[in-house]
């Protein structure tokens, strides 16, 4: 069933765009709200104030007149430095649309996207280089970076240390089993310098033994490395083991219909009571909203 | 650090949480590693080669037999061991390789003019939308015209000069590139283009790093089937183009028709074939393959 769409195409007029996004290219997009240069960003990190992320009503309409589909609609919401935010929602809520608009890859058709520092994108699918090694993949994350040559490679072998692959840093990604092909992409996600990570789905296709284990890994670096992260997830546990805040975002129009704060203490694991109970919760929201569907 | 968690009391109590991590990462990734049965080189040259000398044997075989039977004269199809011998007596003499210097260098002048020709209009189609609409069927239209029909225009314009030749290998390969590059360029996977536009890949450093090195394996196919039409044009070309003076392959397999000479004709025939076999098998099939391979696309073969 098609749900009528309540906002007009107007909307885009009659809600003027606070601050568009002019640059299509993450590596010059400048920091939007602050005068400084991306530059000088990148060598003094938490100089700045204020939110990581901020949507203000972003409302984001694909196609136009009768077939428009609105993807998003006026979601609010506000990610504070260093927070680890899950984004939990059925198919086709427009969840990627929302990594999307925060890496600077699309524009709202209406609302303001504040983004306040580098980003990164991570997908479902590592969607490596097949003609690099791992080591190479992420070295290109470095060069398109800017980083000079003479230290891309060393730099590049640390992240893949970090990611504990050093052993398999010149196998090509064919060689490589789905859970170290996400790690090389999370090595190459980390070579772009950012202090925001957006992933969309990133342990979605692994088993779930590699996912538990995998969990553990982003939990240690992003807090090693005081990431803000913005992880996009249909699976509710994950949501609740990772995140410290779980936004639930409905379908048809995408819009967030709950909140719900993760107040376990870390390290998690997956298989604890507090992480299972809130888990329950969300899945009962969730359910309440899939059923809003049924024709 | 996990003292709070269950599970813990399993470990042993100097492991960190981290060793414990490192230890399973390492665990599941040593489990995953397929096991990487490889043939021994010596085995592998021989069972590529085993059924290659076997086919040609065959058609040797077919080829004595035929001579045995008298199905044509003796002088109209000489036997494999007379042609054999002239083509040995060839290699001795300084006509043959100066016949195959002249043909060499116009298949690579011809070819060389293709790729910069064929591949900057490839490009240029599957960048700019109209010139796509405008052009694209036909590049492929191009394709199907038999570069022979070309030769009168070519003649025409040129005379019997070198560059008639060098005309109409250009519009046979050419097309075969550009066509080549465009499937290429199509067939990229869009999340590579993602990846390119997250990574904040500019207009050069999407094309260097993202859809040419991902374009390749079409661009090395389009590439190959260029190589044999061009090489194909080239010698209908001297056959039909004979300029004076220059010994070339076309030019000998036409004066031997002309004396009768049908020893020399086979023996000529025989360096043609040669040529195509050795050009697609050395240079552009290892390219392919070493293309492919590197992505985990191909076996051996």
């Amino acid at each position: 069933m098609v749900v009528p769409i309540a906002v007009p195409i107007a909307v885009p007029i009659a809600v003027p765009i606070a601050v568009p996004i002019p640059v299509q290219s993450n590596r010059d997009r400048p920091a939007i709200v602050l005068a400084a240069p991306a530059c000088e960003m990148r060598s003094t990190r938490p100089a700045v104030s204020g939110p990581a992320v901020e949507l203000g009503d972003v409302t984001k309409v694909y196609g136009a007149g009768a077939s428009a589909v609105l993807a998003l609609d006026r979601v609010l919401l506000t990610v504070e430095r260093g927070e680890f935010v899950c984004i939990v929602g059925a198919s086709g809520c427009g969840k990627s649309t929302l990594l999307s608009l925060v890496a600077g890859l699309d524009q709202p058709s209406a609302g303001s996207v504040q983004v306040r520092g580098r980003t990164a994108l991570m997908f479902q699918e590592s969607a490596l280089l097949p003609w690099r090694t791992a080591v190479g993949n992420v070295e290109l994350a470095l060069k398109l970076n800017g980083v000079a040559r003479a230290v891309r490679r060393a730099r590049a072998l640390e992240l893949v240390a970090l990611v504990r692959l050093s052993e398999f840093a010149d196998k090509r990604p064919h060689e490589l089993s789905g859970g170290m092909r996400q790690r090389v992409a999370l090595a190459r996600a980390l070579a772009q310098d950012a202090e925001i990570l957006l992933m969309d789905e990133p342990f979605g296709a692994l088993d779930a033994i590699t996912r538990d284990v995998l969990h553990d890994e982003i939990e240690r670096i992003a807090a090693e490395r005081a990431l803000t992260v913005l992880f996009v997830t249909h699976n509710v546990r994950e949501a609740a083991r990772l995140g410290d805040r779980i936004v639930l975002l409905s379908s048809r129009p995408g819009r967030i219909v709950d909140e719900f704060g993760v107040p376990v203490e870390r390290p998690r694991r997956i298989e604890s009571p507090e992480i299972a109970g809130i888990a329950a919760s969300v899945t009962v929201r969730l359910r309440e909203e899939v059923r809003r569907h049924a024709s | 650090m996990r003292a709070d968690l269950a599970g813990d009391e399993i470990r042993p109590a100097s492991a960190t949480a981290g060793d414990v991590l490192d230890r399973e990462l390492s665990g599941l990734d040593h489990l995953e590693l397929a096991f990487a049965a490889r043939v021994p080189r010596r085995r592998r040259v021989w069972q590529s080669a085993c059924p290659k000398v076997a086919a040609v044997t065959f058609v040797i075989a077919v080829w004595q037999v035929l001579v045995w039977r008298e199905w044509r004269p003796e002088n109209l199809l000489p036997s494999p061991t007379s042609v054999g011998g002239r083509l040995w007596d060839d290699l001795g003499d300084g006509d043959l390789w100066r016949a195959l210097g002249t043909t060499m260098r116009r298949a690579l002048v011809g070819f060389g003019a293709s790729v910069l020709i064929g591949g900057s209009l490839g490009l240029a189609v599957t960048r700019f939308r109209w010139l796509r609409i405008a052009v694209g069927s036909l590049i492929t239209g191009m394709q199907t015209m038999p570069s022979i029909a070309w030769f009168p225009l070519a003649i025409l314009l040129f005379q019997l000069s070198e560059q008639a030749v060098t005309f109409v290998v250009i519009l046979g390969a050419a097309p075969s590139i550009a066509n080549g590059i465009i499937a290429g360029v199509d067939g990229v996977a869009p999340i590579l283009r993602r990846v390119g536009n997250a990574m904040g890949a500019g207009n050069v450093a999407m094309y260097r790093d993202f859809i040419v090195p991902a374009a390749m394996p079409g661009v090395i196919a389009g590439m190959k089937q260029g190589w044999a039409f061009s090489w194909r044009s080239l010698l209908a070309g001297e056959l039909l183009v004979a300029i004076p003076g220059a010994s070339a392959l076309g030019a000998r397999l036409q004066s031997a028709r002309k004396l009768g000479d049908a020893v020399g004709l086979l023996s000529t025939m025989v360096v043609i074939l040669v040529i195509g076999v050795l050009v697609d098998g050395l240079a552009f099939r290892r390219i392919e393959r070493s293309v492919l391979r590197r992505r985990g696309l191909v076996g051996e073969h």
